[in-house]
């Protein structure tokens, strides 16, 4: 196959589409590690329960696509702040893989209640009218609504980013997570910011979901496949920082886009397969420290 | 950080003693099978399914390591039987010994990769991995995709015995699943488990002690994938047929959850756990799609009510090694 | 040792049946419906395919004919394992005759060397490979309702045959993609069509645009989608996105249902073209049938194809059952007997089973309405073309079924 410009610069920009949602989840799973050191299993499930939300807002309450944005992240953040109270706050101070675990449970119950009331093969969600169409960039044809989510996410990312790195509340976050019994002293609620913190975590991988709903048929198990390419990014970025995440989301997504072009068998390990090559020269992920 | 679980006792003569009791009972009872209503064939995919999670509790119970890609052992294990036994005509000690091999050779290079992290990190690369080797099995020509490898020939085990008899096979998988429990139960009691929970323990006094523990933790790695493969062999003969289910993220979970339900880090929890996991997705598949809730509510409730699992709970109330 | 009892007394009915030179009396059957209820194909299949064989039961008048027929389900959740484990549970200990829909061919193969071994009787619905006919094939096998094949044949020529004569293919990366790409390929060509050009996509992708983009720089008539499930509504989705549709191209899902079409909905799946054997709108029978289905399903769905054929399949089991005057409880004996008779069914019109356990009937070639066509949720489909069974299915010349004497 001979290389063409054009087609090159099409498939980086489509692979910057698939990096976002990476980034999106990646960046989600860090800040929940960094507060709460688990790793959430239910991310996938809760990132379909995002999409669903939007559907359902759509559908029975006529809400549409911008509104969902905002909304969807919220209901489902709630969702997961509840089952932080209720469920991963009795396992403080165990082991850290009894969170991988409960969070895998919850993420078979989420995906199994929705497959039995919604079937598998799933529910059509419409791109907005504002979003229709594409543009004819002269090398390309590009969907507008795929450059509305590369924008978008990018915007949240660093906003989040932000939040955590730059703000008041992020520093005592951070402070939390290095010392809790020093922030404790400060007068800091801590146990209330490690539930907000989950719901955050929880409340972008919503969003992403919302995101990829006019994409991807809403499926209850949209999430299952994703999540397992998502922990490979983050072994790979290391969960140490919150750019790193976000860096690293984005350029499995672009890497990913080229093994499409070059030798689209591949497309679908070569994340994996980068994981593994990185575990070999730097075993603590591009930007984490070590364990 | 503390230990997954506080199961696994100290080797003592009293623990010994006890569990070989309990082993000498399990072994009469899976004698005696045949003589009840149980159905063999249900105790014979319950048996794989058991050898498949001692293999896996080897790894966490005593090694302190999750894996969430065991699945691609067993997988291996299977497949490779599987076309040993049917394109190369191979009778079933080869095909096994093939297999096995196989899934060593996995377990050497997989392992290599995965020690180098450990407890999140350690679940998350071996669930990485197994994905991996998923997208390659469906996609080489041999496994033929999601048709699988179907009718395998049972053949005659060392010549003459003919495991397409019900009962040969039956006694046939019994003498092989205790043949790999043994192998379990020997390296716990070894020198080399006690280095092993030791590491569990404590890592950094273990390595100030003079012990090299990546190389006892690739070396327990290898050893738990090349017997969860054995279980992928065995299991070819029982269900003739070697199948990309086998290779799935979701066994890899139902493997962890058998394990997690009888007891991790207890001897025999696994055997108890997988009997009732195989129970459940049998005798429950008439509850059509609550399977999968039930299962992940077993889940939850394992990890928030009884962390020490079934066995593991009745050992700790009687203060017996189990 | 009751069941020890049961086969001595089995064995002496037969024997006295044999030797008074009519059969055993016994006027019962127990079918076993083993399909997916919690996964991809649930929808498909799955509490449909329930319903449809709750009706075959009751629609065969075999209750009025002193029959006692019994019904058991359960699920096998995609695992040929668990589905074997239960196909040799219910026919050993529950003494089940004949399991039908079976979906995912993974499943179906290992379930009908079960079957087999047990000598009782596998009617597959649900499944899609051909192998089932073809190497795989067993006395014990009938396969009713569709196959990759007949998807590839009837969508390839049909097509061709409706102008659209260069293809470019979007195939899914493993042995099922390749067979349908490769069987579709021949008949295009065969029909006088040219392949522009192919691209192969892993299982599980997500994001099919680069591949979409691919598609639409070959500028060919037709875009085959040689892939199944997730994989193929999300390219028909994502195709619409790029408007493949509009610019002027035709998309062709070569695995595709009723099911799919109806979540994707008419604004995005409009235009694509599909073959099924079975639309619940084809004629008077088919929509009174449709419609008893529909009130019995907790969301009024239309029934699929796969759905039909457990109801169809099953009435033809049961009318050789009667013929024979009883059930032998031998499977083999009762399917050389409905391969004897012509099918005959309100669903799927007058056809027959072949000698290697192929169902044949006319296949048909539907096109996507727009939304402005429909009339209804369920108005999905125009017909566009019929292929008739004799040529939609793989001839037996070129089969490799060793039921099949050359």
């Amino acid at each position: 196959m001979s290389i063409s410009l054009p087609a090159l610069s099409a498939q980086l920009l489509v692979g910057l589409i698939n990096g976002s949602f990476y980034a999106l989840l990646s960046l989600g799973l860090a800040v929940i590690f960094g507060m709460l050191n688990i790793i959430n299993f239910a991310h996938g499930a809760l990132y379909m329960m995002g999409a669903f939300c939007a559907y359902f807002l759509l559908n029975i309450w006529g809400i549409g696509y911008w509104w969902a944005l905002l909304i969807a992240p919220i209901i489902v953040g709630i969702f997961g702040m509840i089952l932080e109270r209720t469920m991963l706050k009795w396992l403080a101070g165990l082991d850290h893989l009894y969170g991988l675990l409960l969070t895998f449970g919850l993420a078979l119950i989420i995906e199994g209640i929705f497959q039995n009331y919604f079937g598998s093969s799933g529910l059509p969600y419409a791109i907005p009218d504002q979003l229709r169409g594409g543009t004819n960039l002269g090398f390309m044809y590009l969907p507008i609504y795929r450059g509305w989510v590369v924008v978008f996410s990018l915007i949240v990312c660093f906003a989040t980013w932000y939040l955590i790195e730059r703000t008041r509340l992020g520093a005592y976050l951070r402070a939390a997570t290095e010392n809790p019994t020093l922030v404790r002293a400060f007068g800091v609620n801590v146990p209330r910011m490690i539930t907000l913190t989950y719901g955050l975590g929880v409340g972008l991988a919503a969003l992403a979901g919302v995101l990829s709903a006019p994409i991807n048929q809403v499926r209850p198990l949209m999430g299952e496949n994703i999540i397992i390419v998502v922990f490979a990014v983050v072994v790979i970025g290391g969960m140490g920082s919150i750019m790193g995440s976000i860096i690293t989301g984005f350029a499995l997504g672009v890497i990913e886009g080229l093994t499409k072009y070059f030798y689209p068998e591949a497309s679908n390990t070569v994340v994996f397969v980068l994981m593994v090559l990185v575990l070999l020269v730097k075993p603590t992920g591009l930007t984490g420290r070590a364990a | 950080m503390t230990a997954m679980t506080d199961n696994a006792m100290p080797v003592t003569p009293r623990a010994i003693r006890d569990e070989m009791i309990v082993f000498a009972i399990m072994t009469l009872l899976l004698l005696i099978v045949p003589l009840t209503d149980l159905y063999p064939f249900f105790v014979m995919q319950a048996l794989c399914c058991a050898l498949l999670a001692c293999a896996f509790n080897l790894l966490i119970g005593y090694g302190g390591l999750l894996s969430f890609g065991h699945a691609m052992f067993l997988g291996t294990g299977g497949y490779v039987t599987a076309h040993a036994a049917k394109v190369w005509g191979m009778p079933p000690e080869f095909g096994i010994l093939v297999g096995v091999a196989a899934s060593a050779v996995l377990g050497v290079v997989t392992g290599i990769v995965a020690i180098r992290r450990q407890g999140i990190y350690f679940a998350m690369i071996t669930l990485a991995l197994s994905q991996l080797i998923y997208f390659i099995y469906v996609e080489v020509p041999f496994t033929h995709g999601e048709d699988g490898i179907q009718g395998i020939p049972q053949g005659h085990l060392f010549g003459f015995l003919d495991l397409s008899k019900p009962t040969v096979l039956y006694y046939v998988v019994v003498a092989n699943f205790l043949f790999g429990f043994l192998i379990v139960f020997r390296a716990i009691n070894s020198p080399f488990g006690e280095v092993l929970k030791s590491i569990r323990e404590n890592e950094q006094r273990a390595i100030s002690l003079g012990y090299k523990t990546d190389q006892y933790k690739l070396l327990a790695f290898i050893l738990s994938g090349t017997l969860a493969g054995f279980a992928g062999s065995l299991k070819v003969y029982v269900v003739q047929n070697a199948s990309l289910s086998d290779v799935e993220v979701s066994m890899s979970g139902l493997i962890v959850l058998m394990t997690l339900v009888g007891g991790l880090g207890t001897v025999f929890g696994p055997v108890v756990g997988a009997f009732i996991i195989v129970a459940t997705q049998q005798y429950l598949a008439g509850f059509g799609s609550w399977v999968t809730v039930i299962q992940g509510s077993i889940f939850v409730a394992c990890v928030l009510l009884f962390r020490r699992g079934i066995v593991g709970e009745i050992a700790h109330f009687f203060r017996r090694s189990l | 040792m009751k069941t020890k009892m049961r086969a001595l007394l089995l064995g002496t009915a037969l024997a006295v049946g044999a030797a008074s030179g009519a059969l055993a009396q016994d006027k019962t059957a127990k079918v076993g419906v083993l399909t997916d209820l919690s996964g991809l194909y649930a929808d498909l299949g799955g509490q449909g395919s329930i319903v449809a064989a709750e009706m075959a039961i009751e629609d065969s008048g075999m209750k009025a004919k002193g029959w006692k027929i019994d019904l058991v389900s359960a699920d096998h959740q995609n695992k040929p394992d668990t589905g074997t484990a239960i196909a040799r549970r219910w026919i050993d200990t529950e003494k089940v005759d004949v399991l039908t829909d079976v979906l995912n061919s993974g499943v179906a193969l290992a379930v009908s060397n079960v079957v087999k071994e047990k000598n009782a009787i596998l009617l597959d619905s649900g499944a899609g490979s051909s192998e089932l006919t073809n190497t795989q094939c067993t006395p014990n096998t009938i396969h009713f309702t569709y196959d990759t094949y007949m998807l590839a044949h009837s969508t390839g020529s049909a097509m061709v045959k409706a102008g659209g004569d260069s293809w470019f293919f979007i195939t899914a990366d493993y042995a099922f993609g390749h067979a349908l790409e490769n069987d579709t390929t021949a008949v295009v060509k065969a029909s006088g069509g040219k392949v522009l050009g192919s691209v192969n996509v892993p299982l599980n992708t997500p994001d099919f645009s680069s591949y979409l983009l691919q598609a639409q720089a070959s500028k060919a008539k037709v875009i085959g989608l040689a892939n199944a499930g997730g994989d193929t509504t999300n390219s028909i989705k994502q195709a619409s996105e790029f408007g493949i549709v509009k610019g002027g191209q035709k998309l062709a899902g070569l695995l595709l249902f009723l099911t799919d079409v109806h979540s994707l909905g008419l604004n995005v799946a409009q235009g694509l073209s599909l073959s099924e054997t079975f639309y619940w709108d084809m004629n008077d029978q088919t929509r009174a049938f449709s419609k008893r289905f529909g009130e019995r399903m907790k969301n009024h769905a239309m029934p699929t194809m796969v759905q039909a054929g457990v109801y169809a399949s099953l009435v033809h089991y049961f009318k050789a059952l009667d013929a024979i005057g009883g059930n032998p409880h031998d499977g083999a004996k009762v399917v050389a007997k409905m391969k004897e008779m012509p099918t005959n069914d309100p669903l799927f019109g007058k056809g027959s089973i072949r000698i290697d356990g192929r169902g044949i009937h006319p296949a048909y070639l539907f096109e996507v309405k727009k939304p402005s066509e429909s009339k209804g949720e369920w108005d999905l489909y125009k017909l566009i073309g019929t292929t008739p069974g004799d040529q939609a299915f793989r001839p037996l010349s070129e089969s490799k079924c060793p039921l099949v004497k050359h």
